[in-house]
């Protein structure tokens, strides 16, 4: 039995021990958000919070995270200024992997309120978009810097 | 783009008895009032229905998989119908016939038609509906319809003052004749066509709660997964059906012609199940095969006979008496779909229906194969398509997935979720089609090309997608396209270059790798190949690349005027600096025409490649959702790049080695180039947008780097070691 803190909610699922988180959150907690992409840690689709980091669900057995907060697509609040920048600049094409790409830039911004180009490339050369949009991936981060400042948070 | 299916098309139709909104005829297309009226509210066609509350469902055919063609589509619809778009709801729609899109006569979200196939039939669908709207405001008020006016969901009588909204006419409306030739709209009145519009599918998505095919859930289902050969050919020799059963969590394992499928309570499980069969293989049918015999078997193809695809005039003769002649060799590699969803497919399989969730591009086609699993005629399939994470033509060629998990259901009796990993995704894909091409050209002394001689060693697109449309003789002129003119329908190839003499001539490879569509199809391939001969010439001749294809595009405006306006917009002409580089490409393809400019820089001491910066400009004829349009030829370039920067399929021991994307490598963040797309102001025939953007992204900057080093890139992807390698060669 493994115990999970996620959302802000707790679950307790009767799983295998080595069984990744990522198919946890998916197929047992039905949060389907969080997506399969690589199962190596190296697209990023997986991508959740734990504890405040942006970690990869699918390289992470879900014992390891008892005792933490994991937020997923799902916990990040709608208003957040990263859900609305993707809305204003209409960031997606056919979206699969952009829950993990959103996690890993809410993460990346709560490190630094605006980071500049190079720091952003780094983040973003951890994820895989294979729709191409990156040109959009970049207009969103500055517009989520723009609206985070804006409403001083 | 049908599998050869052994169930004809005509008793499909037979079967499936069902009603039509926009009908195909041997003319185009007629507009049907949908028969069996759902009580109590107007559905003018299959395509939009509106109720009584003033909601408008809008019910879509094709597939949506990021290129916005729901969001495009819908505007279509609403722009004629004069509706508010806050009243606009747009899903999803079934298998149906009544889906089919002109340009295939197939329900199928294929060669960027669906905004190009039916911006027409929707138009008028929604104009019929304005009409009908308008004629029963007029009835109710008792005045003349020409004193009614449709105005964002509601008609409005100016001298009385007076409104009534679409949900209040609607069911009198219902009760009216289809007007058989409804007045479009001027574009001077559209009110959503050719602005850009916010995608409807984006905030469910940036939500999270969009439902892929990996996402879908039915009660009691179990997760599948099958262990596939490592080679090509290879059959089992032994594996330990008792080990995998023993797995925790395993429930039935079944061996099928297609693999050994291992059926569990969570994927894990399966996974792990599958790893505990320890299947043993024999070496298969190919075994030596590799990624060196693989290029020699393309490179020997050019010294094969062929079949004859293309002869106008004396090639032969030409080149015999040309001033100049010139010769060159290019390679392209298998490359993968990859898409970021992998091939998935749940399905259940009952006594009397069999229902089927699936990312897919091809509802009709995945019917036909369900039904044949199965063994339930066509109306008891159900095909349920849920957003597509990425199809780029894997999800439109053939459904092994839905084979498999309809397969897996039967046998277990349940319904059962077929996913496959990503390395069984990179493995096991129908990838782009491998080409090796010779050109030979002759020039006169004013440096006009008198003689085009063309020979294609290629993989057949046609062999896997449908055998049948490889002509009499033997041409598959899909693998052709962006070269010749394909003389079957569908025609989607508008090849920009005549030669007085043209000579073209086929090799189809007998290698069982499999190949199917990959964005754009061969466009792309022989793009890279046709644009970088067109830009050698140019140099042979010391003409600007330029000022050397104007001329020949005197009778193609619209390739000439993309070409001209990407000059303009890429400043090109300009002087670069030292390392640095500027070339050029366009390429018409799905009745679009795109230029594009690249702008690189050359690391001559280790080969790297970095494209700085590409300009694009586009005519696709009135450009619906211009936002999206832009978003497209974004993507197309980034895949473009991606592909001939990184990308190819490495083979050992006949079969596939590359397995994910540690060793598969997409283009990422860092190498992603400053992109600036125009679109040129068109009236001409709509074109296609999800592909177009694709080909002239590699032939662009293979181009630059010739200009920055002065060495010709003949073999993609441009690595390092290409690179290099060129350098060296053009040094000696």
């Amino acid at each position: 039995m493994i115990s999970l803190n996620v959302n802000g909610k707790n679950y307790r699922v009767n799983v295998s021990d080595d069984m990744p988180l990522l198919w946890v959150i998916r197929d047992y907690l039905k949060l389907t958000g969080t997506k399969y992409g690589c199962g190596i840690g190296e697209c990023g689709a997986c991508t959740v919070h734990i504890d405040g980091k942006a970690e990869r669900s699918c390289s992470i057995p879900a014992k390891q995270a008892q005792g933490k907060k994991i937020i997923t697509i799902e916990g990040l609040p709608e208003n957040h200024p990263v859900k609305r920048a993707w809305i204003q600049e209409q960031v997606v094409q056919c979206g699969y992997c952009q829950p993990g790409i959103m996690m890993q830039v809410a993460s990346l911004l709560s490190e630094s309120r605006n980071p500049n180009p190079e720091k952003i490339i780094s983040a973003m050369d951890d994820v895989i978009c294979r729709c191409g949009t990156h040109p959009r991936i970049k207009k969103g981060i500055r517009k989520a810097v723009q609206l985070m400042r804006k409403e001083g948070k | 783009m049908t599998m050869n299916p052994t169930l004809s098309r005509r008793s499909f139709m037979k079967m499936a008895g069902l009603t039509i909104g926009v009908s195909l005829t041997p003319f185009g297309y007629s507009l049907v009032n949908a028969s069996g009226q759902k009580e109590g509210s107007f559905k003018p066609s299959v395509w939009f229905e509106i109720a009584p509350n003033n909601k408008i469902t809008m019910t879509m055919g094709p597939s949506e998989m990021g290129q916005g063609t729901h969001t495009a589509l819908g505007m279509v619809i609403a722009d004629e119908l004069e509706a508010d778009w806050k009243q606009v709801r747009i899903h999803q729609g079934p298998a149906s016939a009544a889906f089919k899109n002109p340009v295939f006569d197939d329900q199928i979200t294929v060669g960027s038609a669906s905004v190009r196939g039916f911006y027409e039939p929707l138009r008028k669908a929604g104009a019929a509906g304005r009409v009908m709207l308008v004629k029963a405001a007029a009835q109710t008020w008792k005045v003349p319809e020409e004193e009614c006016t449709p105005s964002k969901g509601a008609v409005i009588h100016k001298k009385t003052n007076r409104k009534l909204t679409y949900g209040q006419l609607c069911l009198k409306a219902a009760k009216l004749d289809l007007p058989k030739d409804p007045p479009l709209k001027k574009e001077e009145e559209f009110r959503y066509i050719g602005k850009p519009m916010a995608r409807v599918d984006i905030p469910e998505k940036v939500a999270g709660k969009a439902i892929y095919g990996l996402d879908v859930k039915v009660q009691d289902m179990l997760y599948g997964t099958i262990a596939r050969p490592p080679a090509y050919g290879a059959k089992p020799v032994s594996f330990d059906q008792k080990a995998a059963e023993g797995v925790r969590g395993v429930q039935k394992v079944v061996p099928t012609p297609q693999g050994i499928i291992v059926c569990a309570e969570s994927l894990d499980a399966a996974w792990k199940g599958r790893d505990a069969l320890k299947a043993q293989w024999d070496k298969g049918s190919h075994p030596d095969m590799n990624n060196d015999s693989i290029e020699k078997h393309f490179i020997e193809g050019l010294d094969k006979p062929g079949v004859v695809a293309k002869n106008v005039g004396d090639a032969k003769k030409a080149l015999s008496e040309a001033s100049k002649k010139i010769e060159a060799t290019y390679f392209v590699p298998f490359v993968a779909h990859a898409t970021m969803e992998p091939m998935n497919c749940t399905a259940h399989v009952q006594k009397d229906r069999c229902d089927v969730w699936v990312s897919t591009q091809a509802q009709i086609l995945s019917q036909i194969f369900a039904s044949q699993i199965s063994g339930l005629p066509m109306d008891k399939i159900h095909i349920h398509t849920t957003f597509l994470g990425c199809g780029l033509g894997r999800r439109g060629s053939f459904p092994d997935f839905v084979v498999e998990a309809v397969g897996a259901s039967k046998a277990v009796g349940k319904p059962v979720k077929v996913v496959w990993s990503r390395e069984e995704d990179i493995k096991y894909d129908f990838y782009r089609a491998a080409t090796c091409q010779r050109i030979q050209a002759g020039l006169d002394s004013q440096g006009n090309v008198i003689g085009w001689s063309h020979k294609v060693a290629c993989s057949s697109i046609l062999k896997f997608l449908n055998p049948e449309w490889i002509t009499k003789e033997g041409v598959d002129f899909f693998s052709l396209w962006g070269i010749v003119d394909a003389p079957i329908p569908p025609v989607y190839s508008h090849t920009a270059y005549e030669f007085p003499n043209f000579y073209v001539e086929q090799y189809l490879s007998d290698l069982p790798i499999p190949v199917c569509p990959w964005r754009s199809v061969q466009n792309a391939p022989n793009a890279f190949v046709m644009e970088c001969f067109m830009d050698e010439l140019a140099y042979a001749v010391g003409k600007d690349p330029v000022a050397f294809r104007l001329p020949l595009f005197k009778n193609n405006m619209r390739a000439r005027r993309v070409l001209e306006t990407v000059a303009e917009k890429a400043g090109w002409g300009k002087a670069m600096s030292k390392g640095k580089g500027r070339g050029i490409a366009q390429h018409s393809c799905f009745g679009s025409y795109v230029a594009q400019v690249a702008d690189v820089s050359v690391n001559a001491g280790n080969g790297t490649v970095k494209v700085e910066r590409i300009v694009a400009a586009v005519d696709c004829g009135p450009a619906v959702n211009p936002d999206t349009v832009k978003a497209q030829i974004e993507g197309g370039i980034i895949e473009g790049l991606s592909a001939s920067l990184k990308e190819e399929i490495n083979f050992s021991n006949g079969g596939v080695q590359s397995a994910n994307f540690n060793d598969y490598h997409i283009i990422r963040m860092s190498e992603i180039p400053e992109i600036e797309v125009h679109i040129v102001k068109s009236n001409e025939a709509i074109g296609g947008i999800g592909e177009v953007g694709v080909p002239p992204a590699a032939p662009a900057v293979a181009n630059a780097v010739f200009n920055a080093t002065g060495a010709r890139i003949r073999r993609l992807p441009l690595t390092p070691q290409t690179v290099l390698a060129a350098i060296k060669s053009n040094k000696t």
